[in-house]
């Protein structure tokens, strides 16, 4: 009884607080959670980007903190403990951070979670992510023109509906400037190791890959495909690749083709000036080339022309909506019809997206 | 652009296995070269009866000295020194506090692995997107062209062949000397080595300090030929790997070889698998042959029932997985599965240690995480 008494007076305590906290000129917290070290220089970097811009713009209203390299298998614990640590806003940057991100926001329902590129919400969880898809379509355009083995080869992190979008779009889009080109896929099982992501990197150019694309956080792929560029000889070409997450322009100076950027800031600055305002609630914002939340990073010089041309041609017309990566006609792997002539991927499938298009090859592991 | 070899139906053995010997043979080798460099050191740590579980944070600090010295001096040999050193004394402060002041070896080696984890990526900022200068391979003339043998044993470069002698110094110097005799001595029973005049202290300092230089070669051998860059946390979980690996090896220098090649190999082939769509099957089954005419070879003149059978047994095994390949050719085993293999086998080995009987066949020295006091 005396417990329960003792327990309903911090309650009220921390009620109180909570009040009085809301009206005073006490600075907003904001808390990250990354995946990987703020220095991948890909993914969780740019999320930093973004955390710097608020603090930036907002000043000494808003106090952030931030947690790197978080596993998605422990996250919850370190959710949880920021949540208690009394941050009003947390963004967690994962995708497997959403079954914790969900169950932490059911017991702190007075904080405000944002989870990225996840698909399930609550009262106070919103998710929030890029049409990355967008930026594989024009990716696919280069490296199909680019190409010589016509061996594409692609590092994939998870099997998640994220990844295997951009496979497919990277896939039709490289198809449709070069009927010969084949996709090797490799998935890593992990977000963040350069190691392996070196490794499979490697692997790929072993089995003919000239170009590679990856779906996985460091410069480490990037840094391969640069060194092939070393000693070469007259008339020959090294392997390109594409800066994936940020730009990764000085990791591959002759490799790079180009890149996706994810441009998180103008969501971040609007979603706290939310809060501030008291007008946050839970959304879901999935915004694409058109609204800046995915750019493409300059086209590589070795790029001939006609090639940059159709590739930025491309990106014009996805960002001013006349555009889709996903337009019929286009099959399932299995050969059954998935887009009927001229009919557009509705963002219900795109979400839960667990399958390959016609001509890839391999299964989706599980 | 190299010829496109799969295990395919269409590919016959001679190929695949010219593939599997010229190409995947000496990826995995050079995968395994970090682990087998960390995990020897960790095993001479150990075998003095300390358990220093910061070998991810000495091989992170490795992999940043080790790059920034290559880059600034040219000389990736200066690296690989400079790295040793830097391990060598970030070692030197988990001994300080464990062996002098008596502090818990376990929390006190997982807060060294968070310290050097966070002091690597301050030191290294400046120097991501550079690219360290090439480390020498070993190029004898003729040999190093040699076909298939060639491939298969001449040409890395010298860190591989240094770490594959360092395990047989490792094991002459516990086997066969007399201070190797005196460190298991301190390791399986620190109070009866005291009692002997034995300094136990400065002994198990200079090992914690060796096997610091051995994790700081394992994590520069990541940053300047592995990968080759430097990247905040590029370890990636690599330390704890080695940690495993000791104890699968259960504290034997040449079964670390072993651990290192089936935990590096097996992340190389399910990658390469991937790549170049191989059948599982068949692989299997030319490794089981491998291994079944290999211990012919080796146990020519002693060949005993008991090794005729095992021998019959892995012969069969070789046979069922090429039948079974043969039959279908579009088997895919789920890369998750290979990727579990090394984990698993740890378990059973952890497993297996547990029970006490067992725990001294296998090795593990006695005083392993014990606090020695003089006074007691």
């Amino acid at each position: 009884m005396k417990l329960l008494k003792t327990l309903g007076l911090a309650t009220a305590l921390t009620l109180a607080t909570g009040g009085v906290m809301a009206q005073s000129d006490d600075p907003l917290s904001v808390g990250f959670i990354y995946v990987g070290p703020i220095g991948d220089f890909g993914w969780s970097y740019q999320h930093e980007q973004g955390r710097l811009a608020i603090e930036e713009h907002f000043g000494d209203a808003v106090e952030t903190t931030y947690i790197e390299s978080v596993p998605e298998g422990d996250s919850e614990r370190v959710i949880r403990r920021m949540a208690q640590d009394g941050t009003d806003l947390i963004f967690t940057t994962s995708f497997g951070y959403m079954t914790p991100t969900l169950r932490v926001a059911g017991q702190f329902p007075e904080t405000m979670f944002e989870h990225a590129t996840g698909y399930q919400r609550a009262d106070n969880v919103s998710v929030y992510s890029g049409r990355f898809y967008e930026g594989r379509t024009v990716q696919g355009i280069l490296a199909g023109h680019m190409t010589e083995s016509n061996v594409i080869g692609y590092i994939a992190s998870f099997p998640i509906p994220e990844v295997i979008r951009g496979i497919n779009a990277a896939y039709l889009a490289a198809k449709s400037v070069n009927p010969d080109v084949e996709f090797k896929i490799v998935w890593v099982s992990t977000w963040f190791d350069p190691a392996k992501e070196a490794d499979a990197a490697n692997a790929l150019i072993e089995q003919g890959a000239d170009v590679i694309m990856q779906h996985t956080d460091s410069t480490a792929p990037m840094t391969i495909a640069e060194a092939t560029w070393d000693n070469l000889g007259e008339d020959e070409t090294g392997i390109y690749a594409f800066g994936q997450a940020s730009d990764m322009l000085e990791f591959g100076p002759n490799a790079r083709l180009s890149s996706i950027i994810d441009n998180w800031n103008p969501y971040y600055i609007e979603r706290v000036q939310a809060v501030m305002d008291g007008t946050w609630e839970s959304a879901d914002s999935w915004h694409g080339i058109g609204q800046g939340t995915t750019t493409i990073g300059a086209f590589n010089i070795n790029i001939p022309e006609d090639v940059a041309a159709e590739a930025q041609a491309a990106l014009d017309a996805i960002a001013a909506g006349e555009l889709h990566p996903f337009t019929g006609p286009v099959n399932k792997q299995d050969g059954s019809v998935w887009l009927a002539e001229g009919e557009t991927a509705d963002d219900g499938t795109l979400l839960g997206m667990n399958f390959y298009v016609e001509g890839i090859e391999g299964a989706i592991p599980n | 652009m190299m010829e496109v070899i799969g295990l395919n139906a269409d590919v016959t053995i001679q190929q695949s296995l010219f593939y599997i010997l010229t190409t995947l043979l000496p990826i995995m080798v050079i995968a395994a070269t970090p682990l087998v460099l960390a995990s020897t050191g960790e095993l001479i740590v150990e075998k003095s009866g300390v358990l220093n579980l910061g070998v991810e944070g000495m091989m992170v600090m490795g992999a940043v000295i080790g790059f920034i010295t290559a880059v600034e001096t040219g000389t990736p040999v200066a690296g690989f020194i400079l790295a040793a050193v830097a391990g060598g004394l970030l070692a030197l402060i988990f001994g300080f506090l464990t062996q002098v002041l008596l502090s818990n070896q376990v929390a006190t080696g997982l807060a060294l692995t968070l310290f050097g984890l966070g002091l690597a990526a301050l030191m290294g900022q400046t120097y991501t997107g550079i690219r360290p200068p090439q480390t020498a391979r070993i190029d004898i003339p003729f040999v190093s062209d040699a076909p298939v043998l060639g491939q298969m044993l001449f040409s890395y470069d010298w860190i591989v062949y240094f770490a594959l002698a360092l395990v047989g110094a490792v094991w002459w110097f516990l086997n066969r000397t007399r201070a190797g005799l005196v460190l298991r001595a301190v390791g399986e029973n620190h109070d009866a080595a005291h009692a002997l005049g034995y300094r136990v202290i400065a002994i198990r300092l200079a090992a914690i300090a060796f096997g610091g230089a051995c994790a700081g070669m394992g994590g520069a051998y990541l940053s300047l030929v592995r990968v080759p860059q430097w990247s905040e946390g590029m370890t990636a979980g690599i330390g704890w790997i080695a940690l495993a690996i000791v104890v699968f090896a259960s504290w034997k220098p040449g079964r670390v070889i072993i651990g290192a090649w089936l935990f590096g190999g097996v992340t190389i082939l399910q990658l390469n698998i991937q790549a170049a769509n191989l059948n599982v099957l068949g692989i299997a089954a030319i490794v089981l042959a491998v291994v079944t005419i290999g211990m012919i070879a080796l146990n020519l003149r002693s060949m005993t029932a008991k090794n005729w059978i095992r021998v019959a047994f892995l012969g069969a095994l070789a046979l069922l997985s090429w039948a079974m390949a043969l039959t279908w050719p579009a088997f895919r085993l789920d890369s998750a599965y290979l990727s579990m293999t090394p984990y698993l086998m740890t378990i059973v080995v952890l497993v297996a240690i547990s029970g006490d009987r067992t725990r001294a066949a296998l090795n593990a020295p006695a005083s392993l995480g014990r606090v020695f006091h003089a006074s007691s």
